[in-house]
């Protein structure tokens, strides 16, 4: 246990001064947070537009905004949310910090690449921000030829390249961590050793290696078509826009759970650690991560059963999506099952786990809702989709997210939140959720459109639910950032271990060292032994 | 492991324990870049094997626009040079300092002769009008109707040799900063990792054209003269 006060100990965040020692360093864990500062200001940004999209459905009259206007603001907070927040959020910052050190390694495999990955996102965020700056893009965040190629007069190529930049960025991350893991695991950490976090990590490594660089060439085709006017997109000359929707949601589909696979490697964490029980069925748990990556890129198809496919391919889209509920499910199946009879304390992070499980089921099960095919045309573009990602990706991926910064911010820092805070925050969180996106269920089932921002009268007490719920959404997010911030001084002094569980990372000292650990780590134990741990304790005490 | 973190030497990197991992990461690393090559050219196939299927005689038409003499003989050059590529990375392994010069240097010839016959090439298409977007543009042999389908093989065909070249640009560059390494003698048989990854690289490029060639400039050719 650490007795000296951590500022005297030498830790990474003290080993080195100055802007040029973060600019230019290449440890994991400095650019992790290089990463959190990254997308936490693009979290803002895409929470900004949010604000002005809710507000603006305030009324049934579009009296706040042009639709042009609106066009532009629900495609900006999709770009700034999926693929500057979401898709980076916790393989580039929790994943870079504790992926290493959960194998044990003193580094990622490639550390100027890790930092270079940093720059492209930003260089790629910047081009985004530029656009938005110079005056939006309005063609949503998919792109569809031939609006996107032909007729919007918006900032198309600007948004596009941003993204095409940061795609790069998530390729060279996901490439880092499947070497790392295949390379770097530290003596003893055989791979059913593993956290499942580090194979949820590496699942979602084979969707961004496999998958981003089909969009990174979507978009070439894209540019060549807007600037150069090739055609390969364009009925006019006998081009297919509709294969133009296969390509980008080849990608956009499998992203879905780039943006969620991670969130569940952080529930399995947080539910085995504070129901002190070894996860159950680990090996179903980690292959369902897998399979789940490996079923993602079957399924695209279910984003275009309106879009005149041939009736037998979406038949085929639809059964294969059911497919994607099963290894969903057996983790939700054995989250459960790791409860049973386990020692539960509910602290923050456990109450995030506990909102990502139900939120995310709910949005896993209407996503079988949209799987079938008359349904899914009943509620085609409606409010009904939305709530359903939102569920998936808000009230899953971002549940996730929060749930492990908490998980994880002691090591991260030194200090320790402050609990009935972070615990008033998840309790709002949920809240202003559910009061948020549950109204869009019932809209959408009722018929009301997505991406209007013009609706019939009777439509307005659900959107004014909607628009609160989203106020209290807001408050949720903004208290997390007043009171980590806060901890970084007046915090209490974080132990090494301050959760008593079992994974590497809480065997180095909070926050670890430059190279995390004093000495390589030989691994004994299968992970999350709390049995053993507990049978220790006893012995001693 | 009384040593945790080994000071960092120019050949073995701090986070690595042994040189053998590091060989083993590095090569991992540029397998696994080769794979999402093969993803991104691989949406460019399947936009290729779409409107092929659709609109072939059209496409043999205007692939036999195309100068099968000289796209043959840029591919023995293209081929030459990944065998010059594959002597580099022989006297690596064997260390032998020269001949790595060398044959870097004559596989950076071969691939500038390749890039410079693309170049010609793309120059004869500009000439001819076959450039797609074009109000000028005509093909001899295709209906005034099947004119845009004459197009899309036209950006097809631009699209992926061009994304081809720029990868052979990339490559170029890459193979430049190995010479300037290996004329400071910074290879041996202990280290040429380098050399090796880069290979993997050039290799793959190749391989693509290997593809591209037929499919842009040989099949159906028979069925139009």
């Amino acid at each position: 246990m650490i007795t000296a006060a951590p500022q005297e100990r030498e830790h990474y965040l003290n080993a080195s001064h100055g802007l040029k020692s973060w600019l230019l360093t290449k440890d994991h864990k400095r650019i992790g947070l290089l990463y959190l500062a990254t997308i936490t200001l693009f979290f803002f940004i895409g929470g900004a537009f949010a604000t002005l999209i809710r507000v603006e459905l305030l009324t049934p009259q579009g009296n706040l905004v042009s639709s042009e206007t609106y066009n532009k603001l629900f495609t900006m907070h999709a770009v700034s949310m999926i693929f500057f927040f979401l898709i980076p959020s916790i393989p580039a910052v929790l994943g870079n910090f504790f992926l290493p050190i959960m194998i044990g390694a003193r580094d990622l495999a490639f550390p100027r690449l890790n930092l270079l990955s940093w720059y492209l996102l930003v260089i790629g965020g910047a081009f985004s921000l530029f656009a938005m700056i110079a005056g939006g893009v309005d063609t949503g965040w998919t792109f569809y030829t031939p609006y996107s190629t032909t007729y919007s007069n918006s900032w198309v190529i600007a948004t596009a390249l941003g993204i095409f930049i940061a795609g790069f960025s998530s390729i060279l991350t996901g490439l880092n961590f499947i070497v790392t893991v295949h390379t770097m695991r530290a003596p003893g950490m055989t791979w059913f050793r593993m956290p499942l976090f580090v194979w949820a990590n590496y699942a979602t490594s084979l969707i961004q290696v496999l998958g981003t660089p089909v969009l990174a060439v979507t978009i070439v085709l894209l540019f060549l078509e807007r600037v150069f006017h090739l055609g390969i997109f364009d009925p006019a000359r006998g081009g297919d826009p509709v294969l133009f929707q296969h390509l980008f949601w080849f990608y956009s589909h499998p992203a879905v759970y780039i943006m969620v696979l991670p969130s569940m490697g952080v529930v399995s964490e947080i539910i085995s650690t504070f129901s002190r029980k070894a996860i159950f069925g680990y090996a179903f748990v980690a292959f369902s991560s897998v399979a789940i990556a490996v079923l993602g890129f079957l399924v695209w198809g279910h984003h275009m059963f309106v879009s005149g496919q041939s009736l037998y391919a979406g038949m085929v889209f639809s059964f294969l999506s059911y497919f994607v509920a099963i290894p969903s499910a057996i983790k939700v199946f054995n989250w459960t099952a790791t409860l049973y009879k386990g020692s539960i304390s509910f602290q923050t992070p456990m109450l995030y786990a506990f909102g990502f499980i139900g939120l995310f089921t709910v949005g896993g099960l209407t996503g079988l809702f949209l799987a079938a095919l008359g349904m899914d045309i009943h509620v085609t573009d409606t409010y009904f989709v939305v709530a359903h990602f939102h569920y998936i990706m808000v009230g899953g991926a971002l549940m996730g997210y929060l749930g492990g910064m908490h998980f994880w911010w002691p090591k991260i820092t030194g200090r320790m939140y402050p609990e009935g805070w972070a615990k008033l925050s998840a309790l709002v969180i949920f809240l202003g959720f559910n009061l948020t996106f549950f109204p869009q269920f019932i809209l959408g089932y009722l018929g009301m459109p997505r991406r209007y921002h013009v609706y019939p009268a009777e439509f307005q007490v659900l959107n004014v639910l909607s628009t609160a719920g989203a106020s209290v959404l807001a408050v949720g997010y903004v208290i997390p950032m007043i009171y980590f911030i806060w901890s970084l001084r007046y915090g209490k002094v974080a132990s090494a271990n301050p959760w008593g569980a079992t994974g590497l990372e809480w065997k180095t000292s909070s926050p670890p060292p430059v190279h995390n650990f004093e000495e390589t780590p030989v691994v004994t134990h299968e992970a999350y032994d709390y049995a053993s741990l507990m049978a220790e304790e006893v012995e001693v005490g | 492991m009384a040593d945790h973190a080994p000071a960092e030497t120019l050949a073995l990197r701090v986070q690595f324990d042994t040189e053998a991992q590091q060989k083993d990461a590095s090569t991992l690393g540029m397998w696994l870049f080769l794979i999402t090559e093969i993803m991104f050219f691989g949406g460019m196939f399947t936009v290729y094997t779409v409107y092929r299927s659709w609109y072939p005689d059209v496409f043999a038409i205007a692939s036999s626009s195309l100068n099968e003499i000289i796209g043959a003989l840029n591919t023995g050059v293209l081929l030459l040079s990944s065998f010059t590529m594959v002597m580099a990375v022989r006297a690596g392994q064997l260390g032998q300092r020269k001949a790595i010069l060398i044959f870097l240097i004559l596989t950076l010839l071969f691939g500038g002769i390749f890039l410079g016959v693309k170049g010609y090439e793309w120059n004869q298409k500009f000439e001819e009008h076959h450039i797609p977007g074009q109000a000028a543009f005509h093909l001899e042999g295709v209906a005034p109707s099947d004119q845009g389908h004459a197009q899309l093989f036209f950006s097809i065909y631009f699209a992926m040799t061009g994304l081809h070249a720029l990868h052979m640009v990339i490559g170029v560059g890459i193979l430049l900063t190995l010479i300037v390494q290996a004329r400071k003698g910074r290879f041996s048989a202990s280290y040429y990792t380098p050399i090796d990854v880069t290979g993997l690289y050039w290799h793959f490029v190749d391989v693509i054209w290997i593809f591209l060639f037929p499919l842009l400039y040989l099949i159906d050719r028979h069925l139009v003269k």
